[in-house]
């Protein structure tokens, strides 16, 4: 116990040194944030000032009422819901794809080892390049769009599931083997918990993909979307339009991370800690 | 415990283990005979790399020996059982799992379900003195509660042999004291057959009633001590006669092959 005193003081003083340098701790990161979006705003307005550069940032305001005009035409919320069709239906079905793919690569190694080197290929191809490709045998419409986007993330998510379940500790399976796991049970018990938490960051790597493969899904002659809207209002040099529909492509990204992030801490909130 | 006669539990006959690497074979266990009495506690230490963990790993058949045999109640080992249990050093915990889910696998393995799994999972978290943290996750628990954890996982799935490789090698010496006095009440009251690795001279026969000392490489076994210090132990008996004789004598046979590793 008179070991306790000593301590308790070195580190009381630690605080009080520390509180003294760091005024950056005292503001809480609400506030930062806030802090952040307010520097962002002022870098856009000098930049909306700079004469080589107004033309591509037309100021906030401008921007805003930008958003009227779109909904006037009556396209603003057909391209939004438009493309979130897209991106969502592409992204759930290159997740269904990927999860089988991604455990009978870490289960079979002859399946891995014809399998991964495709995907390593295919991967590092923009989607932009082979949607020409696609459209010859697709036609035009939805279903090209979510075919490019079901190819681009489906490469990324198989291969980031693929590693996770190969990285599973060797130890909680041999423990859960001399507890009397089957084949089965170390499937089901061990190998499908322990790779929730590369299956989550497949899921937030995957919808991010999606988005921004988006203006290349696009641009297999869609009638809607904010990838299409943006290639259409280049040809009449509506910058404050376009501004606004890079944005909320940006905003709709933001919004994914948060859900998935949501969704990562009810299901894998029992993981040690890792500071992103 | 002394004057009841004795069966052998398990039996090591002659047993090999070569691993392949790149300049030809390395010889992890070259003839390897031991006996491992019913109800026996028997503490295995030796230099690093003298083949501990390859002899722990291939009685609880999670490895498969070059040439030898090893039974079990006078069956050959062929693969795991459940009739032996192992704690691993690294606590090897189900991270998704909290405290009553791990010492509930093993017991769900086995068809137990329900009422019955929970109460026989609630007795092992009681005699590891865990009650207070069933619902937490591994995460939330310090190292030495974690190994508490694992311990009672294994004792839940009822093994009548006892695999321990290590256990207490990552703890601090606080915490790990603490472990072999807890280890030892529990093998007092709840006799299992234990054989336990360590690299610690003293923990190995504050533990045990047999010392088997391994040598160098190839591994094989040196000596087997007896240490006559009559149970119940506690940290007391380390300032005994006994205990300092079998410590002198032990740490001079590891030392020297401690120096025979260094050549």
């Amino acid at each position: 116990m008179e070991a306790d005193t000593p301590l308790r003081k070195t580190s009381e003083q630690k605080v009080h040194v520390k509180s003294n340098l760091s005024w950056a701790e005292r503001i809480p990161s609400k506030g930062w944030l806030v802090l952040s979006l307010g520097t962002a705003i002022i870098f856009w307005t000098i930049l909306s000032f700079i004469p080589s550069t107004s033309r591509s940032f037309p100021n906030i305001i401008k921007v805003t009422e930008s958003i009227g005009t779109m909904i006037q035409r009556g396209v603003f919320w057909s391209d939004i819901a438009s493309s979130l069709i897209s991106v969502l239906s592409g992204f759930l079905l290159g997740f269904i794809i990927s999860l089988p793919v991604a455990v009978l690569m870490a289960w079979y190694r002859p399946i891995r080892l014809i399998i991964e080197p495709w995907i390593q290929f295919i991967r590092n191809i923009p989607p932009l390049a082979y949607v020409p490709l696609v459209v010859i045998s697709a036609g035009v419409g939805r279903t090209p769009q979510i075919i490019v986007i079901t190819i681009a993330t489906f490469l990324t998510m198989s291969i980031t599931i693929y590693q996770g379940v190969r990285n599973i500790d060797p130890t909680l399976i041999k423990a859960a083997r001399v507890l009397g796991a089957k084949d089965r049970d170390i499937f089901l018990k061990v190998i499908a918990p322990a790779s929730l938490p590369f299956i989550m960051t497949a899921i937030r790597l995957g919808t991010a993909i999606g988005l921004t493969s988006l203006i290349a899904a696009e641009s297999t002659g869609a009638s809607a979307g904010l990838g299409m809207r943006i290639r259409a209002l280049n040809n009449t040099f509506e910058s404050s339009s376009m501004l606004l529909y890079i944005m909320i492509i940006g905003i709709i990204g933001l919004i994914f991370e948060r859900l998935v992030k949501l969704l990562e801490r009810r299901l894998t909130g029992w993981q040690e800690k890792k500071e992103m | 415990m002394a004057g009841k006669e004795r069966n052998v539990k398990v039996k090591i006959e002659n047993l090999h283990k070569t691993y392949p690497s790149r300049n030809g074979e390395v010889t992890a266990l070259n003839g390897v005979n031991l006996d491992i009495m019913e109800n026996e506690f028997i503490t295995v230490v030796g230099p690093s790399g003298c083949g501990k963990s390859t002899l722990l790993n291939i009685i609880a058949g999670l490895e498969k020996p070059t040439s030898g045999k090893v039974y079990c109640d006078d069956q050959e080992i062929n693969g795991t059982g459940t009739e032996r249990g192992v704690v691993f050093q690294q606590y090897a915990l189900f991270p998704w799992l909290t405290v009553k889910g791990n010492v509930q696998f093993g017991i769900h393995l086995q068809g137990i379900k329900g009422e019955e799994a929970d109460q026989l999972a609630m007795k092992y978290i009681r005699m590891v003195d865990l009650e207070d943290f069933v619902d937490h996750y591994p995460k939330e628990l310090s190292g030495g509660m974690k190994q508490r954890v694992a311990i009672a996982r294994a004792y839940a799935a009822n093994p009548s042999v006892l695999l321990m490789d290590e256990p207490f090698g990552a703890l601090d010496a606080q915490t790990r004291t603490q472990l072999q006095e807890e280890l030892l009440h529990t093998w007092e009251k709840e006799q299992k057959t234990c054989f336990f690795i360590t690299h610690d001279v003293d923990e190995a026969i504050i533990l045990g009633q047999k010392v088997v000392i391994m040598s160098a490489r190839p591994g094989r076994i040196k000596e087997v001590v007896d240490i006559p210090i009559p149970y119940p132990r506690n940290q007391e008996s380390k300032i005994s006669k006994e205990f300092l004789e079998a410590k002198n004598y032990i740490w001079s046979q590891v030392y020297k092959e401690y120096l025979e590793v260094r050549k």
